[in-house]
Parts: C-alpha cells; sequence; structure tokens
C-alpha cells in the first residue's frame, strides 16, 4: 500500500498544518511529513507499488520519473522554506507596518502538503477523469501559495492564474466528455482499459477530445500562446513556491497531455498528435525567446524560460522515437535546475529587495558571493552547457529533428534556443559582474545561509552527475517510458 | 418525453440571452442558479426509467450546490465586497445579444460537423450545451467585474456538464462527487480572491489587475 501512503502522509499532515499554533511542531510536521514522502519514494525505486484501489492508482515508468522527480523537488523546496518561513517571521516581528511581511504560516504549510499530495495523486492516478480531479486540485491547492505575499500585485496574480487555468481546466474537461464518448466499448476510463479497447475508439471524437484536453491541460503547462498566466504567476509568488511551480506543476499538467497521448497512440493517431506537439512546440521556444530578450524582470525571465523548456519538451515528444528520451532528460533536468534557480532568486530578493535587473551588479562579491556563484552556474545548466543534463536531452532532440530530416523544425529550434541564450547571457553576465552597487534598499543584515545554499547546489549538481552517469534504474524507467510514449 | 428535453433546452438557450442582455449582478446569479437547477434534472429527464441511486444523489448534490449554495456564496461576496449593482459589459448590452446568436449559430455548425452518436435524444441539447459554453467564455473576457469572471466561469461549467449529461456520460460515482468538490472549491476560493480585490482596490474591476506585463520597467 505503498502508493496510498504517499499520498495520505502529505494530505494528513497538511490538513493537521492548518490548526498547529506552535510554530516548532509545525515546522517540524513540515519537514518530516515532505521528508517521509522522499523515502517512501525512494521504496519505490527498489519495489514497484502494485495497482491500488481496483486499478485506479498505479505506477508506471512515465509516472516513475514524475514522482522521483516531484517528491526531490518538494523536499528541497522544505528545506529551503523553513529558512524562509523564519525569516518572514523575523521580519515582520521587527516591521509590523511592512506590507510584505504578512505572514499567514498555517496556511502556507497547509497548502504546501496538499499540494504534494495532490500531485502525487495526479502521477499515480490510471483514471482520465479522476486525473482531471487531481489537476484541477493542484491549481487550488497552489493558488494561496502564490498569494503568500498579500500584496496587490500577488492579488492580481492569484486571480489571472486561478481564472485562467480554471477555465483551460474546464475545456480538459468537455474533451474528456469527449474521449468518453470516443469510447464506444463502455463507460470504464481507466487508461489500461482505453488503451487495450483502442482498436473500438471513434476516431473523429477521439481527435477532438484530444485537442481540448491538449489546449486546456496546456494552459497550465505554460505552452504558448496560452501561458498568459504563468510569467505573473512566477514572479508573484515567493520563490519558493515558483520553484515548485516551475518544477512539478507544469510537469503534471505535462503528464495529463500525456496520458491522453498514449490513448492517441494505441488508437493509431499518434502523427496527428505529434504535428500538433512541435507545432505548439517550437511556437512556445519562439515566445519565450522573445520575451526573455527585452525582459527588465529576472524572475520573469525564469518564467519565460520555463516556457521554453515546457515546448522543448513537448516538441521531443512530437518528434518521437529517440526524442523522447531526450525529452524526458530534458523535463528531469529542467525541474531540478530550475527549482535550484529560483531558490537563488529568492536569495538575490531578499538582499536587494528588487526584481529590477539593472538594479542589480555585481553578485560574486559581497554578502551574495555563493548566490552569485550558483545563479551563473545555473545560467550555463539551464542553456544547456555541458555536462548536464538538459544538454543531453537538447542534443538527443535535435539529432532526432535531424535524422527525421524535419530541417525547418530544427532551424527554428537551434535559433530559438541560440536567441534565448543571447538574451539570458546578456541578464546574468549584467548581474553577476561588474562593481557592486549599493542599493539604498539592500538588508544589511543579509548572509548566504548554509541551508539557503545547499538545496540548489545539490540540484545543480544531481543534472552535472545525470549528464555524465545515469544509475541503470534510471535507464530502466527512461527507456521504459520512452516506449510508452516513442510510438516506434 | 423527447420534446420535455427539447423545451428543456430551449429554457436554458433563452436564459443565456437573458443572461447576455440583464444588467443587474443579482439577476445574472439567479439565472446561474436557476440553470444548476434544471441542469441538476436533466438526468432525471433524460432516463426518467431507470435512474441508479448514485445517479440521483448525484443530481440532488449538484442541485444543491448549483441551485442554492453558490448563488449564497456569490450574494454574500457581492454583499460583503459592496459591489454594485451593473454589470458593465464592455461593448454594450445589444452587442452582447449579437454575439449571443452568433455563438448559437456556430454551435448548431459545430454539432452538426461532430460525428452522430445514437445516445443523444434530441437535436437541440448538444449546440445548446456548446452554446452555454460560450456564453460562459463571452461574460468572462466580455464583463469587467471579477464576480462576472466567476458567474461566467460557472455558466462555462454548467455547459460542460449539460454536454455530460445530454449524452448519457456516466463517470463513476465518486468521480462526479470530486468533480463537484472541485468546482464547489474553485468558487469558493474565488469568493475569497473577490473578496481581498475589492479591499485591496476599493471595487473588482478587472481593468485594476494590470499591473503585471512585459516591457514595463517596474520603477
Amino acid at each position: 500500500m505503498l502508493s496510498i501512503a504517499l499520498i495520505i502522509v502529505p494530505l494528513t499532515a497538511g490538513l493537521v498544518s492548518f490548526f498547529i499554533r506552535n510554530d516548532h511542531y509545525r515546522r517540524g510536521l513540515f519537514i518530516g511529513s515532505s521528508g517521509a514522502h522522499l523515502i517512501l519514494t525512494s521504496l519505490t525505486w527498489f519495489r514497484r507499488p502494485g495497482m491500488a484501489l481496483s486499478g485506479w492508482f498505479a505506477l508506471d515508468d512515465v509516472g516513475f520519473i514524475f514522482l522521483t522527480v516531484t517528491s526531490l523537488l518538494f523536499f528541497g523546496a522544505t528545506l529551503y522554506g523553513i529558512k524562509y518561513l523564519d525569516d518572514e517571521k523575523r521580519r515582520s516581528r521587527d516591521a509590523p507596518g511592512d506590507n510584505n511581511a504578512n505572514v499567514n504560516e498555517a496556511v502556507f504549510s497547509g497548502c504546501f502538503l496538499l499540494l504534494l499530495s495532490t500531485m502525487t495523486i495526479v502521477i499515480f492516478s490510471q483514471h482520465i477523469a479522476f486525473l482531471w480531479v487531481a489537476i484541477e486540485a493542484t491549481t487550488l491547492a497552489s493558488a494561496p501559495l502564490i498569494y503568500f505575499h498579500r500584496t496587490k500585485r500577488s492579488l492580481e496574480a492569484t486571480w489571472k492564474y486561478l481564472l485562467i487555468c480554471s477555465v483551460g481546466i474546464a475545456l480538459a474537461l468537455l474533451g474528456i466528455f469527449f474521449l468518453a464518448v470516443a469510447n464506444k466499448n463502455g463507460q470504464d476510463m481507466l487508461l489500461m482499459k482505453m488503451i487495450e479497447g483502442a482498436a473500438g475508439i471513434d476516431a473523429p471524437w477521439l481527435k477532438a477530445g484530444f485537442l481540448l484536453l491538449f489546449v486546456g491541460y496546456g494552459t497550465k503547462m505554460g505552452l504558448a500562446p496560452f501561458h498568459t498566466w504563468l510569467p505573473d504567476a512566477h514572479s508573484e509568488a515567493p520563490s519558493v513556491v515558483s520553484a515548485l511551480l516551475s518544477g512539478a506543476l507544469l510537469n503534471c499538467a505535462f503528464l495529463g497531455i500525456l496520458r491522453g497521448y498514449q490513448i492517441c497512440i494505441a488508437a493509431g493517431l499518434s502523427s496527428y498528435c505529434r504535428e500538433i506537439f512541435i507545432l505548439f512546440g517550437l511556437v512556445s521556444i519562439l515566445f519565450a525567446a522573445i520575451f526573455i530578450l527585452g525582459q527588465s524582470d529576472y524572475k520573469r525571465m525564469l518564467a519565460y524560460s520555463s516556457v521554453e523548456h515546457m515546448g522543448i519538451i513537448i516538441l521531443g515528444v512530437g518528434l518521437g522515437g529517440g526524442a523522447v528520451f531526450g525529452s524526458l532528460l530534458s523535463m528531469l533536468g529542467h525541474s531540478l535546475t530550475k527549482a535550484g534557480l529560483f531558490f537563488v532568486a529568492g536569495n538575490i530578493f531578499s538582499y536587494y529587495k528588487t526584481k529590477n535587473i539593472a538594479d542589480i551588479k555585481g553578485l560574486i562579491r559581497g554578502p551574495t558571493r555563493w548566490s552569485g556563484v550558483l545563479w551563473f552556474a545555473g545560467f550555463l545548466l539551464i542553456t544547456g552547457t555541458l555536462p548536464s543534463a538538459i544538454f543531453l536531452g537538447k542534443f538527443i532532440i535535435l539529432k532526432e529533428a535531424l535524422l527525421r530530416q524535419q530541417y525547418w523544425t530544427t532551424f527554428i529550434f537551434l535559433g530559438g534556443l541560440g536567441i534565448v541564450f543571447i538574451g539570458m547571457a546578456r541578464i546574468f553576465v549584467s548581474m553577476t559582474q561588474g562593481g557592486r552597487r549599493t542599493a539604498i534598499a539592500e538588508s544589511p543584515l543579509y548572509r548566504d545561509d548554509l541551508i539557503k545554499i545547499v538545496p540548489s547546489a545539490l540540484f545543480f549538481l544531481l543534472v552535472v552527475i545525470t549528464g555524465l552517469y545515469f544509475p541503470s534504474l534510471l535507464t530502466h524507467a527512461l527507456e521504459g517510458a520512452a516506449k510508452e510514449l516513442g510510438d516506434f | 418525453m423527447n420534446s420535455l428535453i427539447d423545451l428543456l433546452s430551449i429554457t436554458i438557450l433563452l436564459m443565456n440571452l437573458m443572461m447576455l442582455s440583464s444588467s443587474r449582478i443579482s439577476t445574472c446569479i439567479r439565472i446561474v442558479a436557476f440553470q444548476g437547477i434544471l441542469f441538476g434534472l436533466m438526468p432525471f429527464v433524460i432516463h426518467s426509467h431507470a435512474i441508479a441511486l448514485g445517479a440521483m444523489i448525484y443530481s440532488i448534490v449538484s442541485i444543491g450546490l448549483k441551485g442554492f449554495v453558490f448563488p449564497w456564496l456569490l450574494f454574500r461576496a457581492q454583499r460583503e465586497a459592496n459591489i454594485r449593482k451593473e454589470v458593465e459589459p464592455i461593448g454594450g448590452y445589444p452587442l452582447s445579444l449579437l454575439m449571443g446568436v452568433a455563438m448559437f449559430l456556430v454551435s448548431f455548425w459545430l454539432s452538426s460537423r461532430l460525428p452522430y452518436i445514437r445516445t443523444v435524444s434530441s437535436d437541440l441539447v448538444m449546440p445548446v450545451s456548446f452554446m452555454t459554453f460560450f456564453t460562459g467564455a463571452f461574460i468572462i473576457v466580455g464583463r469587467m467585474k471579477a464576480l462576472t469572471q466567476v458567474i461566467g466561469y460557472l455558466v462555462l461549467e454548467n455547459g460542460v456538464y449539460l454536454f455530460g449529461a445530454a449524452l448519457l456520460i456516466e463517470q463513476p460515482f465518486l468521480v462526479e462527487l470530486a468533480i463537484l468538490l472541485d468546482i464547489f472549491v474553485a468558487v469558493f476560493v474565488m469568493g475569497i480572491a473577490i473578496f481581498h480585490i475589492s479591499r485591496e482596490f476599493d471595487n473588482i474591476d478587472t481593468q485594476n489587475l494590470s499591473q503585471l506585463k512585459d516591457w514595463v520597467n517596474t520603477k
């Protein structure tokens, strides 16, 4: 009953957190439950949990990769989050009038753990409609997290996020009803059963349904041009929340699309889906490239980089064959790197109190020394410098595009990556290098505490390691997943 | 039997048009509530002969939520946030109505393009469900207040629900309840957000929500 435990532990801990007054107990529970989640997840590396609740919950290879990434990410985020919450608390004690420091820690940790639980349900869910329920639940659990600072700007971001994602997900529900119509064999919408009975699926309804599903979940995944909520939410949420949104939440929506794609593959419609994937993948990459070029806010820049990476990932799936392996590898690398970058962005923000790129110079000197080093390392990793999982992923996708003689795709893909690199290089170099500018608002007490540095450093290290060496466990899972989605 | 479904569909259709042309928020909330009740009754009408216990409970819960709890929440939000009564459409009422008619035509065209399904009991249900969906989307885009956007979201959900009910799509009981729960929590969270918006901005015009954009120096 490993799968049930993985869901129940953060769920109960989250619900209990709402009612604990004592900070120490609540934080203990916070880190304890996310640690327990990671330990339980690592148990699945050795023995996959079987089906639970008559096949509604199961962990396949695709889910296994998503689960590992999500659990790791949440653990890193709780480590960082504890320190973050502590700082916020101290700040609100010191300056009661500070609008930014209105803290409701119980709601934060409660929603945080509920988000972990709902994401785990998304990963395990094998019932298409139940998957929808879980994905919508992730939206609702994360909305209060974005509104943590209770400012006008964060309120605006939360409202856009709630409304745009809810409408998108309503579209996906319509898509699921279309799938149910297509599924002539009966009303059972278990993934396995639908794949087995794919021969009897009505193609036009399935096509229409998949399109709706793609647009709906694509909104949440942040594919251009449906990404409009994403930069706002990522820039206004606390950095630790942005890390989760970018590294885990977008992946969950991606998983929703993949489940629909699996049915389409079985029904022999994969080439139809793949054309859609390639188109929106390229559009996302180009959109992000344009918006990164002129960006003046470094958290928005990271958000657009997420749009770019979602584009790369969906492009890889669209190319099919070996590129699927590359795309899953990219996803893994992106989640860890981007989360690490957002943690560092949080450090930078808590020192400079601004998100404006032009106000920040000389990060690698002075009290932000370590953050500066990591900030630049993260830039190298996210743009795909050797050796990293992201580099390998992009390389494999590129190779497949060339092998399939998709020259235009290759051209746009490479061009987009080039523009992104130039845009990001300008921003990162100007932020890290140069003489320090002593801004007025600098907080004199800031230090690069170990706990603020270690999670990002560990994530970056993992990304570098996966660029050099794969444990056989990971290789098996990635190959298995690529086979399920590869349409060979 | 068939005529009853047709009657229901036409009622819903007229309600959509009414919603587009009505100038008061309270009227819109009442229309959504009434629509919710009608949609809750749909399963009883469509398969009146043998309705399962699960479906019955679900219908009752759904009528309770959409017909009574949601309107109560919305009215409360309107009162607490001290919202003015007018809907304030972008582009005026005649345009909204015209759009309503256009959406109806598009819905008809769309459902004629989709392949035939034998479970559909009436030719009107599918176009009307699409039209309800579009109406919801239009209200979200074409109305200025945060509260009207929530109303639009509910109308849109109603459209999806009508499609499901009309085509006799039955999810397992648990899933249907979970979907309802999700929508309930969504409306609840949006209600809280509206309250905060009105407190922060003194009103809930979404035009205030335009600080976040690219290409602007945030200083």
